[in-house]
């Protein structure tokens, strides 16, 4: 057996050392589930009374399929690698981020305040200042929940949900009563100022002569891919990082190391939150230019499967990230092109996916490694 | 506020609390067998819009609830079958149903209905209609103070206000009083020694969580046939997780649920009392403020007076034989 192991290399991987590469672990499984959770979801537009394979084409044509298209897909790419970026980083402390949603709102809230304020300077200035503005709003709304976790015991998965609720309602009562642009119906600000509109992709890299077609992709997309080398660097690479991955992975032995897990409970869920703000700088500062009710549009959930289903890991994140915005930008095309589907498909296939990659996440995985193990040790008995 | 605006409060507190006290035992009898439920919201949304659906389509309150409580529970057999078969994240479970069903309600409605992802508008026999008491209205004139409450607060309600207030002594009886609640407590706090007596743990949470889907599909079927006439999206807005709320505010026992419940509905009663209210020094209360009341007194309960509420021991751990 040993030497069929270092010949096949397996225990290379980052899965239990001597039993499946890692590749099985971290790429088949993920797939594998991803697989059932779309038969699942063609038997939905089954029900519904719609032929799946073509529902499916046009989602993959509605992402990927031309030029605009995929620039809309990474444009929505953007705000799930913030947001799964944000669950993962509160994964890696033992804790279950449910209040990504609210966090975001209330740093696009901060954000757009920058953006209000600062009407007149240039965007590189503007962006700095409501990266931190958003960055602090963010991580004192995930605070709260965190200090009463750490320090009251109250459940970080209930308190999260009620702030999101809280958000809610503190940017309602804002954008009717007090931020609503005067003379106008609709509850949302007046515009910022062009000067400090985050640029476009299209015209960033119009300028130094790379044509692409217009969509909403703006600059906030080369933050996010600089926070998943942020968060790499913060998570295995740092103190910090090892004493939340400590706490995580056992509480009483991170007492016993002289790590304390309150400290570090708060300490990741201001990170969390931080990084779920940055949403706003997408949607707020990149294309609304504007606060409007409602931007965040369920993205904070969407971490959790984009989190799950990257294995908590930057790389894996930023295609989950790819994943969800294609589906997102496919689903619009699906609900333009299909009568009887609606938007709303998207979020349950985003259920589907965050069953079967989360809960479900041991359907497949005995089986495949019984079926490895089987035929990795059958040329090892031949030979 | 005067004697019958106190009793409209209080009749709008049971009217809420309905709904609640359903949900928060069905999380009782979920918590106690050691499987932490947060899908009670998905739950009750998909009751709600089963039993919209079906009352539509057949014309009958009955099997518009008969179709809640089986959407319920088969969402509640997923559940099992990811937490309590394949050991899965009980959490994460919970969530995704609660995201699926918010997804898949209005996508059947608008393909079923066509009414833009709601239900068609229920008629008065689709819909579970008050009841008023024997002697209602002769006692609310005759009898002061007892006679209006009686009228006003204990009679004209529905008849699944009048269950769920059965099912909390019925609870208290199943969970203390019968063997079948012997067993479910111990699967809770020490599945393996329920294990060693031969007893199946898997099958005992297997039925605890059936109970939850019928209780949260009925709670999600007062929604849509008793509370209201139809189903429209996210109609439970938040009721699942104030339902866990006060399921951990009452310690995961049955009497002291029931009155976290009435808590929270009396906020969210009074709530509707103070919009557009002016009250002497602060002036009008922007209503969004006043609506985030039953979310901010859930925190401050949690972080104040429970504390460190002792949950069933094994809650939120998937039982492994070998371990």
């Amino acid at each position: 057996m040993a030497s069929g192991t270092t010949a096949t290399g397996i225990g290379k991987g980052f899965g239990q050392p001597g039993e499946v590469p890692g590749w099985v672990n971290n790429a088949l499984l993920p797939v594998l589930n991803l697989v059932a959770a779309l038969v699942v979801s063609s038997l939905v537009i089954l029900a519904i009374g719609e032929n799946p394979l073509a529902a499916m084409e046009v989602l993959l044509y509605g992402s990927f399929g031309y030029p605009e298209a995929i620039g809309f897909t990474l444009y929505y790419a953007t705000n799930f690698i913030f947001t799964g970026l944000a669950v993962s980083v509160a994964f890696h402390c033992g804790l279950f981020n449910i209040g990504g949603e609210g966090q975001a709102y209330i740093g696009g809230l901060a954000i757009g305040l920058v953006g209000l304020a600062f009407g007149g300077m240039p965007w590189p200035v503007v962006a700095a200042v409501a990266i931190v503005a958003g960055a602090l709003g963010g991580a004192a709304w995930a605070y709260i929940p965190a200090y009463l976790q750490a320090k009251r015991g109250s459940h970080i998965v209930i308190t999260t949900i009620m702030f999101n609720f809280i958000a809610a309602s503190i940017m309602t009562y804002l954008l009717v009563d007090v931020l609503i642009a005067p003379g106008q119906q609709s509850p949302e600000s007046r515009q910022f100022d062009q000067s400090t509109w985050l640029p476009f992709m299209h015209e960033a890299l119009g300028r130094v002569g790379i044509e692409i077609p217009n969509s909403p992709l703006n600059l906030s997309f080369v933050w996010a891919l600089a926070c998943c080398a942020l968060v790499w660097v913060f998570v295995w690479h740092t103190r910090w990082g090892y004493e939340i991955r400590t706490v995580g992975q056992n509480e009483r032995a991170a007492v016993y190391a002289g790590i304390s897990p309150s400290r570090n409970i708060i300490l990741a869920m201001a990170i969390s939150g931080a990084l779920a703000a940055f949403v706003g700088l997408n949607e707020v500062l990149g294309v609304h230019h504007r606060l409007i009710l409602g931007f965040t549009g369920g993205v904070g959930f969407v971490g959790i499967a984009v989190a799950l289903m990257g294995r908590n890991h930057p790389v894996g994140i930023v295609l989950a990230a790819l994943l969800f915005g294609a589906l997102y930008q496919g689903g619009s095309e699906l609900a333009f092109e299909f009568p009887t589907i609606n938007r709303e498909m998207v979020v349950v296939i985003q259920g589907l996916v965050i069953l079967f990659a989360g809960a479900l996440e041991n359907l497949f995985k005995a089986r495949i490694e019984a079926l490895f193990r089987r035929t990795v040790r059958r040329p090892a008995a031949a030979g | 506020m005067d004697y019958l605006t106190l009793l409209s409060v209080l009749d709008g507190t049971v009217r809420t609390a309905a709904p609640l006290v359903l949900a928060a035992l069905a999380g009782l009898f979920a918590e106690r067998s050691g499987v932490v439920d947060i899908g009670l919201e998905g739950k009750m949304l998909a009751g709600a819009f089963a039993a919209a659906a079906a009352a539509s389509v057949t014309g009958s309150p009955w099997l518009g609830l008969l179709a809640a409580v089986g959407a319920g529970i088969l969402l509640s057999m997923v559940h099992a079958y990811a937490t309590v078969t394949h050991h899965g994240n009980q959490v994460v479970s919970g969530m995704a149903i609660n995201i699926l069903v918010a997804g898949l309600t209005p996508t059947l409605a608008f393909a079923w209905f066509q009414q833009g992802g709601q239900t068609p508008i229920l008629q008065s026999g689709e819909r579970f209609e008050s009841i008023a008491l024997p002697l209602a209205d002769t006692l609310g004139g005759a009898v002061p103070v007892l006679g209006p409450l009686y009228r006003e607060v204990i009679s004209g309600h529905n008849i699944l206000v009048y269950a769920a207030a059965l099912a909390v002594p019925a609870a208290a009886w199943v969970v203390y009083r019968s063997r079948f609640g012997l067993r479910l407590r111990a699967v809770g706090e020490n599945p393996s020694a329920v294990d060693t007596a031969g007893i199946s743990v898997a099958g005992l949470r297997y039925q605890a969580l059936v109970i939850c889907g019928a209780l949260t599909g009925a709670a999600g079927a007062y929604l849509s046939t008793a509370q209201g006439a139809g189903f429209v999206r996210d109609m439970t807005a938040g009721m699942g997780y104030l339902a866990l709320a006060a399921l951990i505010f009452g310690k995961w026992r049955p009497a002291p649920t029931l009155f976290a419940c009435l808590l929270f509905a009396l906020a969210d009663a009074v709530q509707i009392r103070l919009q557009g209210v002016a009250i002497p020094g602060i002036g009008i209360i922007p209503v969004q403020f006043i609506q985030m009341l039953p979310y901010v007194l859930t925190v401050l309960l949690l972080a104040g007076f429970v504390g460190k509420a002792v949950a069933p021991k094994a809650s939120g751990i998937p039982y492994v034989k070998e371990r």
